[in-house]
């Protein structure tokens, strides 16, 4: 099999997942786009936060989409490589601060 | 790449439903309210981005005949708008005794200037002209960090626009309530469309003003077009067929409605005419039963005129969409 689960053109059907079960769609998308479109923050602020939630996540889609967003915004490459850093930090800070149950337990059962 | 290998290179688009056969019907131009003049293809600079694929070593300039021509129909029609746009305009020897002509006839006139060259000695003088006789600049500044901006038109460019800003801002260009107008261009670095026209007008009034105090009045934001040097590089790092889909699935039928080419008649250097600057490039005249040439023009049968598309014309009618004048809606 040639097709990869994951395709850049499968993004374009996105929009398109509203044929099946529609309604719950619609409101998704209603609150997607109020969601990341400009507010207190600058839409430019919100493409940074979407960007490194998608490099967290993990979502091929979502990378394309923040990457290409964050260009078209003139977010400059380290811009970018700093937001991508947080959630970096932020990923390894939450398995960490997880040592402290780790320990708890250490703390609790050894002698 | 010459024109012909441009036509043919573009005739190939993935999916493969060409503009015309998206647009189902004729694009019909409305009037024409600008003329656009396109005074030749020698430049200062050789930007990575150019459409026009000009730099220092290009010869091709409009001579006195055609700009004698351009001023008689100028006179004997209300078009509102004369348009100069090159290369830089400012390698034609001609320019400034143009610039004092269409002066008189009291039209917004505007020439689009790389800036850069005004730095040099022999250019300074332009600066003067333009405020003499309240020439709108147009200016392209693909990025608001050097680096960025450096990428696509040069080492140093830059530092050099943002210098003469400085100048032109002295002179009451780009100040609130002066009628001295500069406008700015935003088009991408690279292979990706540009962000709305609003927020990236919001970052660059303040970046600017706060990093290097200059000012200016509009931000427009403009899509790449796969022609000329731009076409080449897409094609040279593998991006032409991403962007032509990008393009492509960002079709938008509202900016259809607003392209320039149903307001605007381009004048090449040799006096042929064209829909638009990118036909221009492309070497696709005016047709349809249209006149061809500055020589014959006729008004009434222009400003109704059939418009020469292909599949390039994606780029205009991409998100809010792209004219001259940034985005559409
Ligand atoms: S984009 Fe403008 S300044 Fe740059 S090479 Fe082309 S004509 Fe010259
Ligand atoms: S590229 Fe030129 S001819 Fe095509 S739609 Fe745009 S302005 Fe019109």
């Amino acid at each position: 099999m040639s097709q990869q689960y994951y395709e850049p053109k499968d993004l374009q059907d996105f929009p398109n997942i509203t044929e099946y079960a529609p309604e719950p769609g619609k409101k998704f998308f209603e609150y997607y786009a109020q969601a990341t479109q400009a507010g207190l923050l600058t839409e430019r602020e919100k493409a940074l936060i979407a960007l490194a939630v998608a490099t967290v996540r993990h979502c091929p889609y979502c990378i394309d989409a923040y990457t290409n967003k964050c260009l078209s915004l003139g977010v400059s490459s380290d811009e970018m490589m700093e937001a991508v850093h947080v959630g970096a930090a932020m990923t390894a800070g939450d398995v960490l601060a997880h040592a402290t149950q780790v320990r708890k337990i250490i703390k609790k059962k050894e002698m | 790449m010459d024109a012909a290998q441009q036509r043919r290179h573009l005739s190939q688009i993935p999916g493969g439903q060409s503009f015309e056969q998206k647009l189902q019907r004729p694009l019909l131009a409305e009037d024409i309210q600008i003329l656009q003049l396109n005074v030749g293809k020698a430049c200062n600079l050789a930007c990575k981005h150019c459409h026009v694929s000009a730099g220092p070593g290009r010869s091709e300039q409009m001579g006195r005949e055609v700009f004698v021509t351009c001023l008689k129909i100028l006179r004997r029609h209300a078009i509102g708008t004369i348009d100069v746009t090159g290369g830089a305009p400012e390698m034609n020897p001609h320019l400034p005794w143009f610039i004092a002509e269409a002066a008189k006839l009291k039209r917004r006139l505007m020439v689009r200037s790389n800036l850069a060259i005004l730095h040099e000695e022999a250019f300074r003088h332009f600066i003067d002209l333009y405020a003499d006789h309240q020439v709108e600049i147009i200016t392209s500044l693909p990025h608001y960090h050097a680096q960025q901006t450096d990428r696509q038109r040069g080492s140093g460019v830059f530092a050099k626009v943002i210098d003469m800003m400085r100048v032109l801002n002295a002179k009451g260009y780009g100040r609130p309530g002066s009628n001295l107008l500069l406008h700015l261009v935003f088009n991408p670095v690279g292979a990706y469309l540009p962000g709305p026209q609003a927020a990236l007008a919001h970052e660059y009034q303040q970046r600017l003003s706060q990093e290097h105090g200059v000012v200016f009045n509009q931000l427009f934001c403009l899509t790449n077009f796969p022609v000329g040097r731009y076409l080449e590089y897409l094609i040279r790092t593998e991006n032409y067929e991403e962007y032509m889909s990008t393009l492509m699935a960002a079709f938008n039928w509202t900016a259809v409605q607003g392209v320039m080419c149903r307001t605007l008649l381009s004048v090449g250097w040799d006096g042929k005419l064209y829909d638009c600057d990118f036909n221009q490039m492309l070497e696709l005249p005016v047709d349809h039963g249209a006149p061809s040439h500055i020589d014959i023009f006729e008004f009434d049968q222009l400003k109704s005129r059939q418009i020469v598309v292909a599949n390039h014309c994606y780029a205009c009618t991409a998100g809010a969409g792209s004219s001259c004048q940034g985005a559409i809606e």
